[in-house]
């Protein structure tokens, strides 16, 4: 499926900063199963310092922010060609080893209340079943509900709210799927939904590695193994690896942001 | 003279007449007015300060600077037995480099099954955000610090390789400055290997790594965290000594694609920065957000090519204390040799016979932390009384995987100066060395650290230690 | 160089200037309340307020004493214009700027604070007094000339000088600021009794008393002093003088980056009117006003300086 996507992050602030950086993994990477044909990044108010490839192989730059600015807009747009694998990613390249997939992270620290979703979750069946139904298992314990009071919840935190967003279930399998002894990682994408082009967010989900078949993702909030629906564009060990946008900046101005996404069939 | 030692006393041996090294010195020192050198003593005391080769004592505002005793007996070393002690180093050093490399990209070791992948995994001194980064030249570590103890004639063992951010280099060169001013007289008769190269080697050293965004003759700094900082007087002097800049983390920013610094003219980039802040305070936008001390993005910069950081971030993972009881593995695994410089027999206490000797043998130990470097979290068992080594024995059979434990060491003695002549003292040796692209560079001798009371074995500069000139002779 | 090391050099020499300033001032009230303890309270009450420190004391002293405005200005930790405070200050710098600096200049500045450091430990007696006050206008000067004997004259020396003259004209313009009444045209006019302790305090506080009746033959004239202090070229305290120097350092500096900058054109204006006025037309136009405008403009240069050579961010 060829998607064109238009991704426009924009801040503001009520004063201007004098200094700032903004690491933005944004550039989504062409890889079996997903052809990027082609892909942008401008930014005003701002300038690209560096570019590079994280230890996760996500392609990452640095933007600064031009002197005493009150706004600064990262727009990301482009084409990318996507087959539907059924989720299956493949084998690990590069040099991370699997077990750092293991170790959890302030995010993905398992407490009482993930260890007691381990312990429901099923032990027979293959791996993919288990894990699609821990999926399920999460989806029923934390319904989808954009109504969250933080955006930075460890999975422990999560499961006490009983409800979250697809970051929150991301980070809620990553850690559950650790536990049951599964390399997990987080991934940030884009998704088109069927019904619109404007959509809310951009998208996260999951991955598990499962022997034999390598990486296979898992779209918690959707209940499914991604599609050609879906872009993958950074991963990590939980969201602050995979972050779209995180930074950095001096003086005490508030900051607002607004994002604008569109993701349509071409 | 001096009285029979039980340990292997550097000048005298286990004699009463001096070794060969020590001949001349011995009969020069025979001549000499005790309170004459007393004197002289006092007057070193009176030069370091006015230099201000003192440092700070952490979070005490009130507290005076204080000095690191020294002590003007050298400790002198004959060539051939430091030609072996150096060719032990460089191996050494060249495998800890070609380990680095290797446990940030494929970690041939442990797939070869010479290394528990545990070792790595678990240690929070590996850097993952250095996964698959080559710093230029290859090199991680450009400047070590190998502690080394010697307990006989030909006997040295490697204690700890400091492969982060070693410091006292500035008190090797200060003491021999010290004593030429001193002692010229000394140096006439005795023929001692210099030293004071040092800073122009670690120049041409880090300039030799500059990245390939560096054009013309490399731009090098001194990244300090401060005028509080303990080490402050040693940032200060090699950038002095290099003629680099002398630069704090505010005084950086990513400008241009580089890291640069605020120059009356404006932003200036860097090369090499030669940093003495730890790797957790090096960048609040990929570390430790509250850091005060680092460049926000330098990491990124570093990744991307712009910049060289010596001793590049994610060493700490060699001088590892778990690390370093497979370092004989480590040194035969990158070098297809035998470790020429021996290794302290380590017990790992994560093994359970290991575990087993260890508590049963507590009070003959050394037993330290692993992940640390340094000094915390210690049981010196010879040392400690019966109620300590209960309490430890409770951390360590809760935690053991966090201990490594050792023999104490009969560490030799060089005398030191007292008011009544001369006494034997415990010491150790710290060699500096510098790796670049093209060579090793060990400096000859090193910073002897000495304890000053009678019977310790502790040389810490902040447990009552003090340091000592080190002579290696000419051939 | 670093902006941060030009800063640090500007502000080691100034708070060094300064305290030998001060110890100065503190010699003039010392001599006053010696010949005439009469006027013991207002002189002290003036140094206060040149030194800037008038709210600090009072709110830790009250009334001004003597022996406490004394200690207070010499070796009040807590008072971030003692002398004692001041030199610490200059050696912190000095340990920032440490690459900057010869061993020579460290070692005297160093020196300075550990014979200071020493010598004010504890509250020192009346008698002890002048010797103390000798000791720190003499440690002050070697540092001083290991500057000028064994620094290379480059930008790290300019922004040394810069300090210097800054803190000097500075001071020299608060004294005359506390003082510009008794210079006035009128005090003669009115044929009150010359007041020649007042005068002479001013001449003191400036250690310019035997400059001053070398080149005014020994005849003491309230005009003449605020013509010496602040017009002469010749006097190395006067406004004139300090001013030049500071324009001479900053085109230095032009030369060396290639630019000039707002601070310069700043200087440049101020030693216009040091050209264009004598001490005719500054009465004319007002003693004090004339005075106020310097302290104006001068705040306004120490802005600038940072800004166009980049002290901090």
């Amino acid at each position: 499926m060829r998607l064109k996507v238009l991704h426009k992050t924009h801040y503001t602030y009520d004063a201007p900063v004098p200094y700032g950086l903004q690491q933005v993994r944004l550039r989504p990477k062409s890889r079996p199963g997903q052809l990027v044909e082609d892909w942008q990044i401008d930014v005003v108010g701002g300038q690209v310092e560096v570019s590079f490839e994280d230890e996760h192989a996500n392609s990452v730059d640095l933007v600064s922010f031009a002197p005493g600015q009150t706004e600064i807009e990262i727009t990301c747009s482009g084409t990318v060609d996507v087959e539907d694998n059924s989720g299956i990613v493949g084998h690990q390249g590069g040099y991370v080893p699997l077990w750092l997939f293991r170790r959890s992270t302030a995010l993905t620290k398992a407490g009482p209340r993930i260890r007691a979703l381990v312990n429901d979750a099923p032990t027979e069946g293959s791996d993919l079943d288990r894990l699609h139904a821990l999926s399920a298992q999460i989806l029923a314990a934390v319904p989808y509900s954009t109504d969250q009071a933080a955006s930075d919840l460890s999975a422990e935190d999560v499961m006490d709210a009983a409800h979250g967003v697809c970051q929150d279930h991301a980070h809620v399998f990553i850690t559950a799927a650790r536990a049951l002894g599964y390399p997990a990682r987080y991934v940030s994408g884009y998704l088109m939904m069927d019904d619109r082009v404007d959509q809310d967010a951009s998208h996260a989900w999951a991955e598990a590695h499962v022997e034999n078949l390598g990486w296979v993702g898992f779209d918690i909030s959707n209940g499914i193994s991604p599609d050609a629906r879906y872009v993958r564009v950074a991963t990590g060990l939980d969201y602050r690896d995979a972050a779209p946008i995180s930074g950095l900046r001096y003086g005490n101005a508030g900051e607002d942001m607004s994002v604008t996404l569109q993701v349509q069939q071409q | 003279m001096a009285k029979k030692p039980t340990y292997f006393d550097e000048m005298f041996g286990h004699g009463t007449d001096a070794r060969a090294p020590y001949a001349d010195y011995c009969d020069w020192f025979l001549n000499e007015d005790t309170r004459r050198l007393l004197a002289k003593s006092e007057e070193a005391e009176a030069l370091f300060r006015l230099i201000g080769v003192t440092f700070n004592v952490y979070g005490d505002p009130d507290a005076t600077e204080r000095l690191i005793p020294f002590d003007l007996v050298p400790r002198i070393i004959a060539a051939r037995e430091w030609a072996k002690v150096a060719k032990g180093i460089e191996q050494r050093v060249r495998a800890i480099n070609a380990f680095l490399h290797d446990i940030y990209h494929r970690q041939e070791i442990v797939r070869a099954g010479r290394l528990p992948a545990e070792m790595i995994a678990r240690n929070d001194a590996f850097l993952p955000e250095m996964i698959g980064v080559t710093p230029p030249g290859d090199i991680y570590t450009h400047i070590v610090g190998t502690d080394l103890v010697r307990t006989g004639d030909d006997e040295f063992f490697v204690l700890e390789d400091n492969a982060r951010t070693p410091s006292g280099v500035s008190y090797m060169l200060e003491n021999r400055e010290t004593m030429l001013h001193m002692f010229p007289e000394l140096f006439s008769k005795i023929k001692v290997q210099s030293v004071n190269q040092y800073p122009r080697s670690l120049r041409k050293s880090l300039s030799g790594c500059a990245p390939d965004a560096c054009s013309g003759r490399p731009t090098l700094a001194v990244l300090t965290p401060g005028i509080h900082n303990s080490a402050y007087y040693e940032h200060a002097f090699l950038a002095d000594q290099m003629s680099a800049e002398l630069v704090e983390g505010h005084d950086l920013r990513v400008v241009d694609g580089r890291v640069a610094m605020r120059t009356t003219r404006g932003y200036k980039p860097i090369d090499v920065l030669y940093r003495r802040v730890d790797d957790e305070y090096l960048d609040p936008l990929n570390f430790n957000p509250d850091s005060m001390l680092g460049v926000p993005g330098i990491m990124d910069v570093y990744r991307a090519g712009g910049i060289t950081i010596a001793n590049a971030p994610g060493t700490g993972i060699a001088d590892d204390k778990a690390i370093y009881s497979y370092m004989p593995d480590i040194v035969e695994f990158y070098t297809g040799e035998k470790a020429i410089l021996k290794n302290v027999p380590t017990h790992r206490c994560s093994e359970p016979e290991a575990l087993k000797y260890v508590l049963d043998n507590l009070a003959d130990l050394v037993v330290k932390e692993v992940h640390g470097s340094g000094g915390y979290g210690m049981l010196v068992g010879p040392a400690a009384s019966k109620k300590e080594i209960a309490d430890f024995r409770t951390k360590l059979e809760a935690t053991p995987d966090n201990y490594i434990a050792q023999p104490t060491l009969a560490l030799s003695t060089v005398p030191i100066l007292t008011d009544a002549g001369l006494a034997p003292r415990h010491v150790d040796l710290r060699p500096f060395v510098l790796v670049s692209p093209d060579r090793i560079d060990i400096t000859p001798g090193g910073l002897t650290r000495v304890a000053l009371t009678e019977g310790s074995l502790v040389v810490n500069s902040s447990q009552g230690g003090g340091t000592k000139d080190t002579w290696i002779l000419e051939e | 160089m670093l902006g941060k090391t030009a800063g640090g050099l500007f502000w080691m020499f100034r708070y060094l200037e300064r305290a030998e300033n001060t110890a100065r001032m503190i010699d003039a009230g010392l001599r006053i309340s010696l010949t005439r303890s009469s006027a013991a309270e207002s002189e002290w009450t003036s140094i206060l307020s040149s030194t800037g420190l008038s709210a600090a004391y009072k709110a830790a002293h009250g009334a001004p004493d003597g022996p406490k405005v004394i200690d207070f200005l010499l070796r009040d930790p807590n008072n971030p214009g003692s002398i004692l405070t001041g030199i610490e200050a200059a050696r912190m710098n000095a340990r920032v700027v440490r690459t900057a600096l010869t061993r020579e200049v460290w070692e005297a500045v160093n020196e300075c604070y550990m014979v200071l450091k020493r010598l004010l430990a504890q509250q020192i007696e009346d008698r002890d007094l002048p010797r103390v006050l000798q000791v720190i206008r003499q440690r002050s000067a070697f540092v001083r000339g290991a500057l000028h004997g064994t620094m290379v004259r480059n930008d790290i020396f300019n922004f040394a000088r810069i300090g210097t003259f800054y803190e000097r004209a500075d001071n020299t313009a608060r004294i005359l600021d506390q003082k510009y009444y008794i210079l006035l045209p009128s005090v003669r006019l009115v044929g009150s009794p010359s007041d020649n302790v007042q005068w002479d305090t001013i001449l003191r506080a400036t250690s310019t008393t035997r400059a001053y009746q070398t080149l005014h033959d020994g005849d003491v004239d309230p005009k003449a002093i605020a013509q010496f202090l602040i017009l002469d070229g010749r006097l190395p305290r006067s406004l004139a003088f300090c001013y030049s120097k500071i324009g001479d350092n900053l085109g230095y500096l032009e030369k060396e980056y290639g630019a000039h900058q707002p601070s310069h054109a700043l200087v440049d204006s101020v030693c216009a009117k040091f050209k264009a006025h004598d001490m005719n037309a500054i009465f004319d136009y007002g003693l004090h006003e004339f005075i106020t405008d310097f302290l104006r403009d001068s705040a306004a240069l120490g802005r600038q300086i940072e800004i166009d050579y980049r002290f901090s961010e």
